[in-house]
């Protein structure tokens, strides 16, 4: 697209999605370090992802603070208008993927050490397609792909599944040995936190999805709980 | 201010799509119009139905013939010499611009208020009194009285200028007269009121008076409107064409419009990629 | 570069730059004032020499005498009449003056002091009022040369005042010798300084009502021929010497008539007055009788129906040019050739008016109803431009604002446009009748030059204009005109100055201004 006669208003777009994708950055960097903590039980690395949440809220308040000061001086138009528009969307679901990135550190940090590796194991590999999805929805907003963005969108069928999937895994695990169910119940909300993930990726795909073409995705019977 | 609100209410509350529906019968529908000026074209094959009570907004850069269309609706462009009009304008099933159509008439029907407030020379009140007076619209002096009265508070003036309707209309500040002029165009009881950039020439404060005068008229009158400013255009309107070198390249909701254009072209206009 | 004259205010070169600057904006005013300084001057110098020359116009000399009202009145006619007051007149002069009255040169001399058309007025006067009776105090005007005499401007002269001296008369009894111990000295100093001496120039010492021309002088001596009065009358009282610096041949009034002159003036019979008759008289061969009403009159009436052609004729042409008519070729035509008729000569109307309408057309020569048409011919493009201009100058925006409430083009033109542009049009219409009144050259093609003695009624009737009396006067040879000539230019002057200032109070009282 062409650039704005004001060459300014053009560098402000280009800066606020600059800070999405790098705030998108490092909260796939947080969903992949949690999930290694989680795994090898690694209390410096998920003392790290907790640290690094407040930077992440750091950039969400900074986009917020250049999306008003936007609106009040350029008062966007059309494309523009939708880009500031998922811009403050997205950081808001950035920002809660962090929160959630977060939580599970936390959460590792009380797993005893001799937890279950399968459980530890099962919560590593299901974080794997959940980072992917961000990234792949974070590459469609980089780029403005609507398609790329619609397709992170019908995909999420595949996480919940893996959540399904988790879910009965861990109750075998608790009903077996009934001393793994504190740990276990850890790990649920772990494998929860990941499925909600999922959704804000999704949440991510729509604004993509309506930035780029004006429409909205309609609400079809996806799977949801 | 009022302008603000006026602006939040299109945004937050939207009118029934019904009343903007192209289904409707249109009050005015202009179809495949062509515009020359001395041979050499202007208007490019434009068609567009205009809604009766609502706001359609003309918008496009300077030179695009959106005053030109808006011209073509009361035949102003027949003072012009060399100008030509094809193509049909219907208002109540006839086309304006044939020949049994007065112009006159037309006029009296359409009314136009301009870019530069021009009220008459004269008093208020004359200013008002001198539409229904050559239409004979008054039975008396006092209906007279009673259709001054009704259209400045129509047009939002009977309160700054009941006591001074025998000043000259020359007199009032530009805000004030270009609302004087809206109700000199609502005076001989128009159906349809064209706007050609009201709103140009006057401060943020006047042109907001005027934004919710439109807002306020526009449950009686068929509005058009040109503007260059798109915040205006997005504020007042329910419909939006957008004009670019003489063609019309998208027309529709104004919400559609601002939102998401269809037309690469109407795009870059409105977020201000080109002039 | 210029990088280096932004950032600095106090450089030399900075500093030079802006000296020149300003010296250039004060040469530049200084060649504005001197342009308005030059045309100011010029005005200036024209106004005093017309106010210079107008200004012994002003007044004039009249004699009074008693004339019998009933003889007058029993005349058969008005030339009976004049010639009874005339007569009248004469006996008077040549009783006062009974030593020139013997011969008939010396009662033509006498004569001449009073035109005999001079008594026209008194005449017509008392006819006008046959109940009258008895004797009459009238005053007629001296004639042209005796009052140009008087009020210094005939000849230039040098008066001393002396005396008293010892007077007696002569051995012959025709003249007197005036003595007394360096008593004329002055006077021979003041003649030396002129290289005026008695052979050559008349040196006339008038005491009382008698006058001698001196034929011999010396500085205790004086000796010369009465030329009125008695000799008697110079004794012993305070004399005045005038050294006349044109010789007798060379005036127009002898030192007779002005010793006769001076004689009435001391009998407190001549008096001098405003010229009012210069506004009530026709035009007539005297300049002591010329007046300019038939060229006021004719003035008027040329006036009159120059406006009432050219203004309408003008206004509805214009009006239907810049608002109806359609913009082409034929119309841009119209409007150059317009354009080109206001820069035609206007002599080129005078021989259109000949031609067209006293040769094809018979209408009476030098009537005010020809020059009328003509004028109005040679003001209408004027009148037209003008209007133009000021339709042209009523906005766009007013038009219109009317058409869009649904005026007809007709209702716009009328109700809107013209009450904008009448100041403008009527300034226009105001100075386009402003230049017909001074016009010249045509009005003389079509005859309006004619000698009119008599007032005209109307158009039909012949007339003279103010700009033509002007021009007649200016070309006549007696001096007397000259003053007179200035006087009507100042008259023209004021009914031009009333009129641009009519312009001046229409434009302010009603232009209005977006």
């Amino acid at each position: 697209m062409a650039d704005h006669i004001v060459s300014a208003f053009t560098d402000e777009l280009d800066r606020l999605s600059a800070d999405i994708l790098r705030m998108g950055g490092i909260v796939e960097q947080m969903i992949a370090d949690a999930a290694s903590a989680v795994l090898h039980n690694d209390v410096q690395l998920a003392g790290d992802v907790i640290e690094r949440d407040h930077q992440v809220d750091q950039i969400e308040g900074d986009v917020e603070r250049q999306i008003v000061s936007l609106i009040a001086r350029r008062q966007p138009m059309a494309h523009d208008l939708r880009s500031v528009f998922a811009a403050l969307k997205v950081s808001g679901e950035l920002e809660r993927v962090g929160d959630l990135s977060k939580n599970m550190s936390k959460r590792a940090l009380g797993l005893e050490a001799a937890v279950f590796p399968a459980m530890r194991s099962g919560v590593a590999r299901m974080a794997q397609p959940v980072a992917r999805q961000l990234h792949l929805v974070l590459d469609a907003y980089a780029s403005g792909n609507a398609a790329a963005a619609k397709a992170v969108w019908e995909s999420d069928d595949e996480i919940d599944q893996h959540y399904n999937a988790l879910f009965r895994e861990m109750l075998t695990y608790m009903i077996e040995d009934p001393r793994s169910i504190s740990d276990g119940a850890h790990m649920l909300f772990m494998a929860k936190n990941l499925e909600r993930i999922g959704d804000h990726c999704t949440n991510i795909a729509e604004f993509v999805y309506f930035q780029v073409t004006g429409e909205h995705l309609v609400q079809q019977d996806r799977p949801k709980y | 201010m009022d302008g603000s609100a006026a602006g939040n209410e299109v945004v937050v509350t939207p009118e029934p799509a019904g009343t903007l529906a192209l289904g409707d019968a249109p009050r005015m529908d202009c179809r495949n119009v062509n515009v020359f000026y001395s041979g050499k074209q202007a208007i490019f094959d434009v068609s567009l139905p205009i809604p009766d009570r609502s706001v359609t907004a003309l918008i496009g850069p300077s030179g695009c013939g959106k005053s030109t269309f808006l011209r073509c609706l009361n035949r102003m462009n027949d003072t012009i010499e060399g100008c030509r009009v094809e193509g049909e304008i219907i208002m109540d099933g006839k086309d304006i611009n044939s020949p049994v159509i007065d112009p006159v008439l037309l006029r009296s029907r359409v009314g136009m208020v301009f870019q530069k407030p021009n009220p008459f020379p004269k008093t208020i009140y004359e200013n008002i009194a001198y539409g229904p007076r050559i239409h004979g619209l008054a039975q008396g002096r006092e209906d007279l009285d009673e259709i001054v009265e009704k259209c400045l508070k129509r047009a939002g003036l009977w309160e700054e200028v009941k006591d001074r309707l025998t000043v000259p209309g020359t007199s009032l500040s530009g805000g004030q007269q270009q609302r004087l002029c809206i109700a000199r165009a609502i005076a001989v009881r128009p159906e349809v009121i064209l706007m050609d950039e009201p709103c140009s020439a006057l401060d943020p404060i006047a042109t907001a008076r005027i934004e919710e005068l439109i807002d306020d008229l526009r449950k009686r009158y068929c509005i058009v409107i040109v503007t260059h400013s798109m915040q205006q255009a997005a504020r007042v309107s329910q419909r939006a064409a957008f004009f670019h070198l003489g063609k019309l390249v998208e027309m529709g909701d104004t919400d559609q419009i601002f939102t998401s254009p269809r037309d690469r072209r109407t795009e870059d206009y409105i977020t201000g990629r080109f002039g | 570069m210029s990088e280096q004259a932004l950032s600095s205010f106090g450089t030399d070169r900075a500093r030079k730059r802006l000296r020149r600057r300003r010296a250039a904006d004060r040469r530049f005013k200084w060649y504005g004032r001197a342009a308005i300084g030059f045309a100011l001057a010029a005005l200036a110098l024209l106004l005093a020499s017309i106010f210079s020359q107008a200004l012994s116009a002003a007044t004039y000399h009249v004699v009074s005498f008693r004339i019998d009202a009933g003889r007058v009145v029993a005349a058969e006619n008005t030339s009976g009449a004049l010639k009874e007051v005339y007569d009248q007149v004469r006996a008077d002069l040549f009783e006062a003056f009974p030593d020139a009255s013997g011969t008939p040169a010396g009662r033509q001399e006498v004569s001449a002091l009073v035109t005999r058309l001079a008594a026209l007025p008194i005449a017509e006067r008392l006819r006008a009022s046959p109940a009258r009776r008895g004797m009459e105090q009238v005053s007629l005007p001296l004639s042209d040369d005796v009052d140009l005499y008087l009020k210094g401007a005939a000849a230039r002269q040098v008066t001393i005042n002396f005396g008293p001296v010892a007077a007696e008369p002569t051995e012959d009894g025709q003249g007197v010798r005036l003595s007394g111990a360096g008593a004329f000295a002055r006077l021979i100093a003041a003649a030396s300084l002129e290289h005026a001496n008695v052979t050559d120039v008349s040196f006339l010492v008038t005491g009382g009502r008698s006058t001698v021309r001196l034929t011999r002088l010396s500085a205790d001596e004086a000796e010369g021929s009465l030329i009125a009065g008695t000799a008697s009358e110079f004794g012993n009282r305070a004399l005045c010497a005038r050294i006349i610096l044109a010789p007798q041949s060379e005036r127009t009034v002898s030192d007779r008539q002005i010793a006769w002159a001076l004689a009435l003036k001391a009998d407190g019979r001549v008096r001098r007055v405003p010229h009012w008759s210069l506004l009530t008289h026709t035009d007539s061969t005297q300049p002591e009788l010329a007046g300019a009403l038939a060229a006021i009159v004719g003035s008027f009436l040329t006036l009159l129906v120059t406006a009432s052609l050219a203004i309408p004729v003008g206004i509805l042409a214009s009006i239907y040019l810049e608002e109806f008519a359609p913009k082409n070729r034929l119309t841009s035509l119209i409007e150059v050739n317009i354009n080109n008729l206001a820069a035609v000569p206007s002599i080129v109307f005078g021989l259109l008016g000949a031609a067209v309408f006293l040769g094809v057309m018979g209408l009476p020569r030098s009537a005010p109803i020809v020059g009328g048409l003509v004028l109005a011919l040679l003001i209408l493009p004027v009148v037209i431009i003008a209007s133009r201009a000021a339709l042209k100058a009523v906005p766009d925006s007013i038009r219109q604002g009317a058409l869009a409430v649904g005026a007809s083009r007709m209702q716009t033109v009328f109700h809107h446009v013209l009450p904008l542009a009448a100041p403008g049009m009527l300034t226009g219409a105001i100075l386009g009748m402003a230049r017909a009144l001074g016009e010249t050259a045509p009005l003389l093609l079509i005859g309006m030059v004619a000698f009119v003695a008599d007032v005209p009624r109307g158009p039909g009737d012949e007339a003279s204009a103010l700009p033509v009396l002007i021009y007649s006067w200016a070309t006549q040879a007696e001096r007397a005109w000259e003053p007179m000539t200035g006087a009507v230019i100042l008259i023209l002057l004021a009914f031009l100055i009333a009129m641009n200032v009519a312009v001046v109070y229409l434009r302010h009282k009603f232009e209005r201004r977006w």
